[in-house]
């Protein structure tokens, strides 16, 4: 399994670099953002455009837009659920759940036996408990997934959250609101 | 955490169903969204900058491939019930650490770690191990099946 970070030409390069740093945390909320970050970078603003459609076409960027608080718009229920799939069926139901519309992510992890016997994880957000338990009702039935384990980790207290900072890491505590 | 929901209008609403993602790569993102949505390119600033204030957005920006330009994973601990204010104070401190919830399980402490390569990584869990007194369950991602087109939003 390598873990390592998966190299990509495109991150080779030294502006690209740059660039997801300057706006790993959010572009600026000013009218004209890229010029902004163009400024920063000492290139020009058609340039910082050009490279960010590319890296979206990579793949690198998976999507750029608004990244929202689910907690703060009201679903106040939020659970990481957990299913032990077998190996050779893991990729057709992370593939079957990934495609969900409530199903937020869709990842699968090493099994950690005996501690851990879980290797696809899913995220499921709802306005209530009920509302989470009857979506994780629906994927069992539409994914094919009655004869797998599976667990509802709801969440219970958010001690920190923000978005990942790959490349600078900051000593300042962030709080979450 | 919010006692109450943060209240949106509807133009918000829509602002955020429609531009989590396929944000515009021109010069003026803002007045294409504001044509879009039948207001001034002002009020798209300032309802953005009004809901990052309340904690409705986290920001406006790339959601990065995992393991491109760093590697991440999540942990878990198990914390005796007493001391999971402590641990949890702890995990946070790390500037690598970005989520860090209480979960209801064994395992009732839940963090994503984020370092520029495996080997900070390994630190930082080893690091957190040593402190915490406890094993950490080390569980990187393997593959990503999710399609990251944002959260489908529910106004009813």
């Amino acid at each position: 399994m390598d873990m390592n970070v998966i190299p990509h030409p495109a991150l080779d390069d030294a502006i690209n670099r740059a660039l997801l740093q300057a706006i790993e945390r959010g572009l600026p909320l000013a009218a004209r953002p890229y010029a902004a970050i163009a400024d920063q970078l000492g290139v020009d603003e058609t340039e910082v455009i050009a490279r960010l459609q590319n890296l979206q076409e990579q793949g690198i960027i998976k999507r750029m837009g608004i990244v929202v608080r689910h907690r703060a718009l009201g679903y106040r229920a939020n659970a990481m659920v957990v299913w032990d799939v077998p190996d050779d069926q893991v990729a057709a139901t992370g593939c079957c759940l990934g495609s969900v519309p409530f199903v937020t992510l869709c990842y699968r992890r090493p099994r950690r036996l005996p501690d851990w016997p879980y290797n696809l994880f899913t995220m499921i957000h709802g306005h209530s408990r009920e509302q989470v338990l009857a979506r994780i009702d629906h994927l069992v039935n539409s994914c094919g997934m009655r004869a797998f384990a599976h667990q509802a980790l709801f969440s219970q207290r958010c001690f920190k959250q923000r978005g990942a900072r790959y490349t600078t890491l900051d000593t300042q505590p962030d709080t979450t609101p | 955490m919010h006692a109450q929901a943060v209240q949106l209008t509807l133009t918000e609403q829509r602002l955020l169903d429609e531009f989590q993602h396929g944000f515009p790569l021109e010069p003026r993102p803002f007045a294409r969204m504001a044509q879009q949505l039948g207001i001034s390119e002002a009020a798209v600033l300032d309802s953005l900058q009004r809901l990052q204030a309340q904690g409705a957005v986290s920001r406006v920006g790339p959601v990065l491939q995992p393991n491109r330009i760093g590697v991440s994973t999540l942990a878990a601990l198990a914390v005796p019930a007493e001391q999971l204010e402590e641990i949890a104070a702890l995990v946070s401190e790390y500037p690598e650490v970005n989520h860090n919830y209480q979960r209801e399980h064994d395992y009732n402490l839940w963090f994503v770690v984020t370092a520029p390569n495996r080997t900070r990584l390994d630190a930082v869990l080893a690091d957190i191990s040593r402190r915490s007194g406890l094993q950490v369950l080390d569980l990187p991602m393997l593959e990503d099946y999710f399609i990251d087109l944002g959260f489908r939003l529910q106004w009813t």
